[in-house]
């Protein structure tokens, strides 16, 4: 039998449920390979914690009363709120901090059966696109360690393609699962915003953040998806009012037929020669497969940069106030007065790029600025969607690349912060709109690192979304190429 | 458009951020840089759009998204002790600051 | 508008009402609301802006700003949103305070009131969700302060009025107008003492027909008669500043009731960018008309619907009818007598004579078991009604049954035999047997020659004299109607 840490979420179920393997063996496999903690995909573990689910787990297999995932490892992005593990969301801020409660997410995959193995890296509060912006320090990427996983979700794009995990949570507010899902290889999937709680994920842009799965494939992504995802109406006022569904149900439709939308924005001079000639060959794959391509035009692309970069910096300005010192978190150890305590702890407590998201998104809501800026940027928000809409008339999904190019040099645009403000021009769109998209690996750039496609579907449309991409990796392996670094 | 040192000093000062002179100025140089893409936004013309505060409100397959209301009852329990697990100083009960000037 | 001046300057009033609503829960979280908790007890994590929490919006605080809005005669916003009101303080958990600013729920409307004999109406800007904020404790620690978050996420309202009001006598009246109606429309419990109904104050100065003078807000005034004092005091230190020559600047102070002074607050030197914007969390507030229409359905006969009834239906004169009116109670007290005894204006007499200086005088309220109820002085009423005892005599009994302060039965049958066994015993009977009544006027007559002679010579005066005396004579048994017939007769 193949090694354990090789199988996928579907495997390893199929096994867990017909009593093949037990869960405490899968963690006590998947634990083992945490040791040394490689990439510094993790910030927490507790073999304690882990053991423990997984015996329940092991109960509830004997007992028949198993959840469809039961015993099944993943790992939670660190934004996510745990009452047994450290919650630091990547920042010296929360060091060591401990929330009374579990996030929605984390609860109802726990309910499905997942044993929890631990906390992973991110860039601090979720902001970023390299994970090197984590206070515990940056995530190597699995496929080459000089380069980065991606951000802001890149502990769990790294530990999925590592194959630490055979799953993790991520989330999403301007490409957070898509582009480190591409720059590892794996798959992710952020669904329709309101699809998933925010209950219990430490806010970054709350009109943008959105939970997902990340997984190797959509197969098991759409297993995850399926526990994550139902209304929690008594805890979060924008979560949508839509039925659970089981997106596990809808993966078996042919192409024949499907219109994808190519929007020519998306393949500009700005996108490198290596990630357009894979993509290029999975828009054939596509066609291959039945689907005719259409071409479509997304004109606000490039705006969507400016709009998200002072839409999320406001909202994140004010999502952060709630860290002064007073009730949880750090304080500093020396200051005059409550003002000074104020100063003090947030400076010390917040890295650069989290302190320059919070001057941003200030000067941008204050006083004499508001209307040029946030009320503006709202606006062609609102363009943006719509021009989503017309396109969808035309065309089932949207398909393009995640990024202009594939994973960077660590350091190369640690300096640069608008370079990779730059670099996160084809997540944005989606993200504004509040759509479903997701990544999916389509093979190797030139520096032999993967490449993702990114799949955009209309609200409430995931179902379509995975099931183009399972069609696609039913007739491809580009999803089950492994990491160099991941033997 | 660009932000001086002073701009950058009153927002510090709103947000709360103690910034270090050097820290303050590499900062202004770079949320400069920014605002030098920012720009392109004031060209479009939005007359007559409303403003997108919310994703829930651009969804055309849905009824629109109204504030959901709870019924008014108290059930949160008393949970102090964990509430207050991670706070830096807390005496009776009491989250304790600096003296609170009026 | 009568402005009277103050040293030649007209003062310029608005109000900003902070009404705590009388929910069982937080406005965005479950937690209780109940006052005198030990600290921290009543917040829960959500309260406390714990990393991951959210807030959900309590329907019962929408219902009852909308119980405001239709009380004072506002618009009902179909559509109000919140937002986030950005400042640093640690008895503000979140960093923000969730308000609304830009479309409140409550739009427009107005307050009347009296203000002495004239009718005053000061007109309401906007009335606005939100939630207070927690409290800081400066005792006990030395160089610290202790934060109590318990009352953070206690649903406000905030009742903002245009700078209508031109005294301090015109402030007070309205405020406690306001009070009244919202107590009596149950959304809040007033007590100022715990903080539910608190009132700042923008006051200013200017020269009668001059452009509004700068104003200065006092915050937190918690009694009416603080409000009194410092608006007083307020003025008068504006208008020396002004004759001295200083400009007045904007600010924000406080009243101490032991200097009897008002003192700027430290100001906050950036408290004017408060970077409001709307709240990601919270999709826009949406009341539809029919939620209106139930709400207003389901809500109490106001006191002045109440007044004008009480003067159609009862044919009160209007100064009872407001009288009346002045708390639920009372009101109640009254439609209670007047049903007991079908004699609207004798109870309106009765209630506001011989109950109201009871309850004065035992400091107590309508309710309390020491006060006969209302069915008791209604059959009461009757018994001078139909001639068993005099005005003077139902008065007497009326003291007596409030000494008894026994519980009565409360069918009008028991009632009415209790009320004859302690008529009897006690001799409270009136006389109406004539012979008796003649032996009596007779004596009196012969006692009392003096006012006989000067009847006759024309003193009306003198009549009553004899009528007070043979009154007397009977220890108020006699029947003052029958009395007065004999003696005419006698007399001619």
């Amino acid at each position: 039998m193949t090694e354990l840490h090789h199988l996928g979420v579907a495997e390893l179920a199929a096994l867990l449920q017909s009593k093949q393997v037990s869960a405490v063996e899968v963690a006590t496999r998947f634990l083992a390979r945490l040791g040394g903690n490689p990439h510094n995909a993790f910030l927490d573990i507790d073999s304690e914690v882990t053991l423990a689910q997984a015996r329940a787990s092991d109960a509830k297999l004997a007992a028949g009363s198993a959840g469809p995932l039961e015993g099944v490892p993943v790992a939670h992005k660190d934004v996510f709120v745990t009452k047994d593990l450290v919650t630091t969301a990547g920042s010296r801020m929360l060091n060591g901090y401990r929330s009374p409660f579990d996030a929605t997410v984390v609860a109802r995959l726990r309910q499905a059966g997942m044993v929890t193995l631990g906390k992973l890296n991110c860039d601090e509060f979720a902001m970023g696109s390299a994970n090197e912006n984590s206070a515990f320090g940056p995530v190597t990427n699995p496929w080459n360690t000089a380069f980065v996983p991606g951000g802001s979700s890149g502990g769990s794009a790294a530990a999925v393609a590592a194959r630490l995990t055979p799953a993790a949570t991520g989330t999403d507010t301007g490409g957070s699962i898509r582009q480190p899902a591409a720059f590892c290889g794996i798959t992710g999937i952020k669904p329709t915003y309101g699809r998933a709680s925010r209950y219990g994920m430490v806010a970054y842009a709350s009109s943008l953040d959105q939970a997902g799965p990340m997984a190797r494939s959509a197969e098991d992504c759409a297993l995850l998806l399926s526990a994550m995802c139902a209304p929690d109406l008594d805890r979060d006022s924008t979560s949508l009012d839509v039925a659970q569904e089981d997106f596990s149900a809808a993966l078996g439709h042919s192409l024949q037929g499907l219109r994808v939308g190519v929007p020519a924005e998306f393949f500009g001079e700005g996108l490198a020669a290596d990630v357009r000639r894979a993509i290029d060959a999975a828009l054939a794959r596509l066609q291959a497969l039945g689907a005719t391509l259409v071409p479509i035009g997304l004109p606000r692309t490039e705006l969507s940069i400016p709009v998200y970069y002072i839409i999320a910096p406001a909202e994140a300005s004010s999502n952060l106030s709630r860290f002064d010192g007073v009730k949880f978190g750090h304080r500093a150890a020396d200051f005059a007065d409550l003002t000074d305590m104020y100063k003090k702890t947030r400076a010390e407590g917040f890295g650069q790029e989290v302190k320059r998201r919070i001057m941003t998104g200030a000067y941008v809501l204050s006083h004499g600025y508001y209307d040029a800026y946030y009320l503006q940027a709202q606006k062609i928000r609102r363009m943006i969607a719509d021009d989503f809409q017309s396109a969808f008339a035309r065309c089932d999904v949207i398909a393009g690349p995640v990024a202009p190019t594939t994973a960077w040099k660590l350091g190369d645009k640690a300096d640069d912060p608008v370079a990779s403000y730059l670099a996160d021009i084809f997540t944005l769109p989606a993200s504004l709109a509040g759509l479903p998209c997701m990544s999916l690996p389509v093979g190797l750039g030139d520096g032999g690192l993967p490449v993702g496609l990114q799949l955009i579907g209309n609200y409430l449309q995931e179902a379509k979304l995975l099931n183009v991409a399972h069609q696609f990796q039913l007739a491809t392996d580009h999803h089950k190429q492994q990491a160099g670094a991941a033997a | 458009m660009s932000l001086t040192s002073t701009d950058i000093a009153r927002i510090a000062n709103l947000a709360r951020l103690e910034l270090q002179p050097d820290e303050g100025a590499r900062m202004r140089e770079q949320i400069n840089a920014f605002f030098d893409i920012v720009t392109q936004i004031s060209q479009v013309d939005t007359s007559g759009v409303l403003p997108m505060a919310h994703p829930l409100d651009a969804m055309p397959a849905m009824p629109p998204i109204h504030l959901r209301l709870r019924p008014d009852v108290a059930s949160e329990p008393n949970d102090r002790e964990a509430n207050q697990r991670s706070a830096p100083a807390v005496e009776r009960g009491l989250f304790l600051v600096p003296k609170v000037i009026e | 508008m009568s402005a009277k001046l103050v040293q030649g300057y007209e003062v310029v009033i608005g109000f900003e009402t902070h009404a705590q609503l009388s929910t069982q829960s937080k406005i965005f979280s479950r937690a209780p609301t109940a006052f005198g908790a030990e600290p921290n007890t009543q917040a829960c994590a959500v309260d406390l802006a714990l990393p991951g929490t959210l807030p959900v919006m309590n329907m019962g605080a929408v219902e009852r700003a909308i119980e405001l809005g239709l009380a004072l005669g506002s618009h009902i916003a179909e559509r109000s949103v919140f937002a986030r009101k950005n400042y640093f303080y640690p008895d503000l958990p979140k960093g923000y305070q969730i308000s609304q600013f830009e479309i409140p729920v409550v739009q427009g409307g107005e307050v009347s009131f009296m203000l002495g004999d004239e009718k005053k109406t000061v007109r309401l800007v906007r009335a606005h969700l939100e939630e207070d904020a927690g409290k800081s404790l400066h005792e006990d620690f030395i160089g610290q302060s202790g934060i109590d978050l318990n009352r953070a996420g206690t649903p406000l309202l905030e009742i903002v009025t245009e700078p209508d009001m031109r005294s301090s006598d015109e402030a007070v009246a309205y405020a406690k107008k306001l009070h009244e109606i919202v107590t009596w429309i149950g959304i809040c419990d007033g007590n100022m003492q715990e903080g539910s109904f608190r009132c700042d104050a923008n006051v200013s100065v200017r020269k009668p027909g001059a452009a509004l003078g700068t104003r200065r807000e006092i915050k937190n005034l918690n009694s009416f008669k603080f409000m009194q004092q410092a608006i007083d005091y307020e003025v008068r230190w504006q208008i020396e500043e002004i004759e001295d020559g200083r400009a007045i600047q904007q600010a924000t102070v406080l009243f101490n009731p032991d200097t009897g002074e008002t003192r700027a607050m430290r100001t906050k030197e950036d408290a004017a960018d408060y970077r409001y914007f709307p709240d990601p969390d919270l999709p826009p507030l949406v009341i539809g008309r029919e939620w209106v229409e139930r709400v207003r359905a389901q809500m109490v006969e106001l006191p002045w619907v109440m007044a004008a009834r009480f003067v159609r239906d009862y044919g009160l004169p209007e100064y009872d009818a407001a009288t009346l009116t002045q708390s639920m109670a009372m009101a109640a007290y009254f439609e209670a007598t007047a049903k007991a005894c079908g004699q609207p204006k004798l109870s309106s007499n009765w209630i506001m004579g011989e109950v109201s200086a009871f309850l004065k005088r035992q400091q107590i309220e309508i309710g309390d078991k020491e006060l006969p109820s209302a069915n008791v002085l209604g059959r009461l009423i009757l018994k001078i009604v139909d001639g068993t005892i005099s005005n003077a005599i139902g008065k007497a009994l009326f003291q007596e049954l409030c000494d008894r302060s026994r519980s009565w039965a409360e069918d009008f049958a028991t009632i009415d035999s209790d009320l004859e066994a302690i008529i009897e015993a006690k001799g409270l009977r009136q006389m109406n047997d004539s012979s008796a009544l003649e032996a009596i006027i007779d004596e009196v007559l012969a006692a009392n020659a003096k006012n006989v002679e000067e009847f006759k010579a024309g003193n009306a005066k003198a009549f009553n004299a004899l009528v007070g005396q043979a009154m007397k004579a009977s220890k108020g048994k006699a029947n003052p109607a029958q009395v007065n017939a004999v003696l005419k007769s006698k007399l001619e």
